[in-house]
């Protein structure tokens, strides 16, 4: 428990996803089966204990203290289960530290009441940390900011192989994955990756660099799609196994069970999760109404029907087809979407072109219907086999130009790891009008990258500079019309967002130039964001 | 029996003796003045007479310059001073070099102001010792159920284990300029650490004057050379407002870490960009706390400045006379 414990507590601090993947990679490489597998599932989410409730612990902690006392430390701490880790009043005598096996055995096997006695027992006996990072176990969500996708990146680091190689064999593995860690230490054959309806590492684009690539590339050998403003999914349905998946594997056939319902076939489609209505595709912020909901409601089902826009077939009838070069893939495609009789199911088409710059022209205006939706082209090569990752040249992506805005810079927040020296995350705000008539700047993003590292030394010293006021690692920078910093903010689309004072929340906001030059009352208004979200969401 | 508020009272300037006419730390400028250790906020320039350990005069000295007072008293540890009847006997406090608890006896009653101390073992300062009193005089900057200092060798290990587990990378510690930075360096020797140890040039006087009171702090350098590359791997003191600072610029990738008791909580290391938070206080902590005012069983406690609500709450579920004396002035171990 006391290296679990003492990783968590390293990664629950470590912004940088380099070194959280060295924390990570040492710690499956140097501790023992089976606590590192339980590890692993622990912050895969395949660990899930609904034994010890919040409102026991507290019970536990305030019958060997007194509550006033605990009531201070916890308005102080603000977190329960870090709290309890810390004032816990240790009885003495109690046991050796339990190992995190021992903990998830127990746990797994013992009925409510004995959990709970075994649980002060093991409170007992661990240090601060070791409490902790059990609290944070028991009661659920680690929140450590590491993702299923990093801490499986992590452990194919221990091979080392391919994270794509792990991903293929995750659906045949069971926790604690003894059969993974043999493999990797080369003490074992690699585990069997043939289980029905299990996921298959998907195939990414890179982004295409306009000036340098288009001059390299033929036309003829490439197919163009339109890039769907969705979510990627994986549908498998093998030997009555249905499964839907993320781009990285994670499972969300609960989410979706109109599409799981539908997938009325045998074989695993590579897509785009889409809301599909009879008048055509749904916007992005129609489908974040269906994407992490524990509880699906017949109400939902029937405002926000999800389904699938195909564009790749990774199995047709139990023949693997990846290997095959994307015209066939295509044909087949065409043919096994041709064939289900499910509306929730459509094909993703393919948009002739026959030159570079027909295919510009198209991508700068798209075609009405689906098209005007989307978030640019794909292009992908005629004879390209479908392989896990992200190779280089076969597949592209090509995104419409982002929209442009100028805001002023309205607070900076001190950086991680290396940035930690740098006021490098920015708030910026636009120009709207306040009851008393007056201009004032309202807040609508927030951004940390678009810039180099020579810019980042000369915004820092801009807000050291002019610093208004101080708030723990913010400070407000000095904004009005006469004095302020003018950033060109670079987004791909608008929402509108009620969490957002402005009423509006960009999509992947960034720096793309700085505006030395602008007087801050010149930057934009509210009303153009207005404008910019109306005419996104009238095509 | 005399009341104590005859023996020691709180004025604005600090703990007031009146029959020996001298403050304890006292915040401002007055004729005489015993100061229990060289922080800052304990001890300040400008007094008439000082009353000290030898050892927290040439810590006053080399911050303020040979003239920070009128006149200096120096008073070995176990060593008293009398005048008017009353006697002031500095005892070791266990905080830091030269630190000292002013024991006040006059007419038969006995007050002790601990000033900042704690109960752990500590290579560069001898041990806190617990004397009997009618009245114990105490801080509580760590005077809440959540504060409990681990082991310091275990934080030690931990630095050590992220120094080998990111190589290409530099760690960058903070840690107050007197006493903490110096008790870094030492337990980090203990721990085998042989290496030179590089310091910001904020460190480097206080480092002699340990050095010359006897505690060996290693190969030392100061932490401004060449290239970036050099510092990789390598173990780098600075005092905590370093850390942020455009300074702290010139290291490769650092890891920060920062040695403090608020390191307890993780918000407070969040929020000031801490990746490696090493939880070393030189303050009692929670239990050292309660542990001592219970070893001594004083006929009163008192509280001088930091979280004293906990502690009266505690004293009163013992059945202990507390009171809070929210004397102003004093910043514990606070940041920037
Ligand atoms: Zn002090
Ligand atoms: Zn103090």
């Amino acid at each position: 428990m006391r290296a679990f414990a003492e990783l968590l507590d390293r990664l629950s601090l470590t912004a940088s996803r380099n070194a959280k993947l060295v924390l990570l990679r040492d710690h499956f490489a140097n501790a023992p089966d089976p606590d590192r597998g339980w590890a692993l599932a622990a912050l895969t989410g395949d660990l899930v204990f609904d034994a010890a409730k919040p409102a026991f612990i507290r019970k536990a902690v305030e019958a060997r203290m007194d509550p006033v006392l605990f009531g201070w430390s916890y308005d102080y701490v603000g977190d329960l289960a870090e709290t309890v880790a810390l004032v816990w009043p240790a009885r003495p005598g109690a046991n050796r530290e339990p190992e995190l096996s021992e903990v998830v055995d127990a746990l797994r096997g013992a009925s409510r009441a004995e959990v709970q006695r075994l649980i002060e027992g093991w409170l007992d006996a661990l240090d601060a940390t070791g409490r902790w990072a059990l609290l944070k176990l028991m009661t659920g969500g680690l929140r450590i900011g590491v993702s299923a996708r990093l801490a499986k990146t992590a452990v194919a680091a221990v091979g080392p192989v391919e994270v794509s190689e792990v991903e293929e064999v995750w659906h045949a593995l069971a926790p604690p994955y003894d059969d993974l860690f043999a493999w990797l230490e080369g003490r074992s054959a690699r585990p069997t990756a043939d289980a029905p309806g299990r996921f298959r590492p998907v195939m990414l684009a890179q982004a295409i660099d306009e000036a340098v690539d288009f001059g390299k590339l033929d036309p003829a050998d490439y197919a163009a799609e339109w890039k769907w403003d969705g979510i990627r999914v994986q549908a498998v349905s093998e030997g009555g196994v249905r499964r839907l998946y993320t781009r990285t594997g994670d499972d969300i056939s609960r989410t979706f069970p109109d599409v799981i319902e539908a997938l009325d076939f045998d074989g695993a489609l590579d897509g785009e999760l889409l809301v599909l209505r009879e008048d055509g595709m749904a916007s992005f912020a129609d489908l974040q109404q269906r994407l992490n909901r524990k509880s699906v409601t017949d109400k939902m089902l029937a405002d926000f029907p999800a389904g699938i826009r195909a564009y790749d077939l990774l199995s047709d009838g139990g023949q693997d087809t990846r290997a095959l070069p994307f015209a066939q893939r295509r044909g087949r495609l065409e043919a096994f979407v041709g064939a289900l009789k499910t509306s929730r199911i459509d094909l993703s088409p393919i948009q002739p072109f026959a030159t570079w710059e027909e295919l510009a022209a198209q991508r700068r205006q798209p075609p009405p219907g689906d098209p005007a939706l989307a978030e640019g082209l794909m292009l992908k090569r005629w004879d390209s086999v479908y392989e896990a990752g992200r190779p280089k040249g076969p597949w592209f992506k090509w995104k419409r130009d982002p929209f442009l805005i100028d805001a002023v810079l309205m607070y900076a927040q001190r950086g991680h790891g290396k940035r930690s020296s740098f006021y490098s995350d920015y708030t910026f705000g636009v120009w709207s009008e306040a009851v008393d008539g007056s201009r004032v700047l309202t807040p609508v993003g927030k951004a940390y990258f678009g810039f180099t590292d020579e810019e980042l030394k000369e915004i820092d010293k801009y807000v050291r500079d002019h610093t208004v006021d101080r708030y723990g690692p913010v400070r407000a920078v000095r904004a009005d019309v006469r004095q302020g910093l003018v950033f060109e903010v670079a987004f791909e689309g608008l929402q509108r967002s009620t969490r957002h004072k402005s009423g509006v929340a960009m999509r992947f906001p960034r720096i793309s130039r700085i505006r030395w030059d602008k007087p801050a009352g010149e930057a934009d208004e509210l009303a153009t964001l207005e404008r910019m979200l109306a005419q996104m969401e009238g095509r | 029996m005399i009341r104590p508020e005859a023996l020691l009272c709180p004025r604005p300037e600090g703990l007031y003796c009146a029959p020996g006419d001298f403050f304890v730390d006292p915040v401002r400028p007055v004729t005489r003045a015993v100061v229990t250790h060289g922080h800052a906020d304990h001890a300040r320039a400008g007094h008439g007479t000082v009353i000290a350990t030898p050892q927290t005069l040439a810590i006053m000295a080399e911050r303020y310059g040979a003239d920070f007072a009128g006149s200096v008293q120096p008073v070995p540890y176990g060593q008293s001073v009398g005048r008017d009847g009353v006697d002031v006997t500095l005892v070791p406090a266990g905080h830091v070099l030269g630190s000292a608890q002013a024991v006040v006896a006059w007419k038969g009653l006995t007050m002790v102001v601990s000033g900042d101390y704690k109960r752990r073992r500590d290579p560069t300062c001898p041990p806190f010792e617990p004397v009997p009193c009618d009245v114990f005089i105490s801080e509580a900057t760590f005077g809440l159920p959540v504060f409990r200092h681990p082991d310091d060798g275990h934080e030690i290990a931990k630095l050590l284990r992220s120094v080998q587990q990111f190589p290409e990378r530099s760690h960058l510690v903070g840690a107050y300029a007197l006493g903490k930075a110096q008790r870094i360096i030492a337990l980090l020797r203990e721990a085998g650490w042989d290496r030179t140890i590089y310091v910001h040039g904020a460190l480097d006087r206080l480092n002699h004057l340990y050095e010359k009171h006897g505690v060996a702090l290693g190969p030392l350098a100061p932490a401004t050379s060449t290239t970036k590359q050099d510092f990789a791997g390598q173990i780098i003191i600075a005092p905590p407002g370093a850390l942020a600072d455009r300074w702290s610029r010139r290291f490769p990738d650092p890891v920060l870490a920062f040695a403090s008791g608020w390191m307890q909580v993780r918000a407070r290391a969040r929020q000031r960009g801490v990746e490696l938070p090493l939880v070393i206080s030189d303050h009692a902590d929670w239990d050292e706390l309660t542990a001592t005012v219970d070893e001594l069983r004083p006929g009163e406690l008192w509280i001088t400045h930091g979280r004293e609500e906990a502690l009266l709450r505690w004293a009163q579920l013992h059945d202990i006379k507390a009171r809070a004396l929210a004397l102003v002035g004093y910043e514990d171990e606070t940041e920037d």
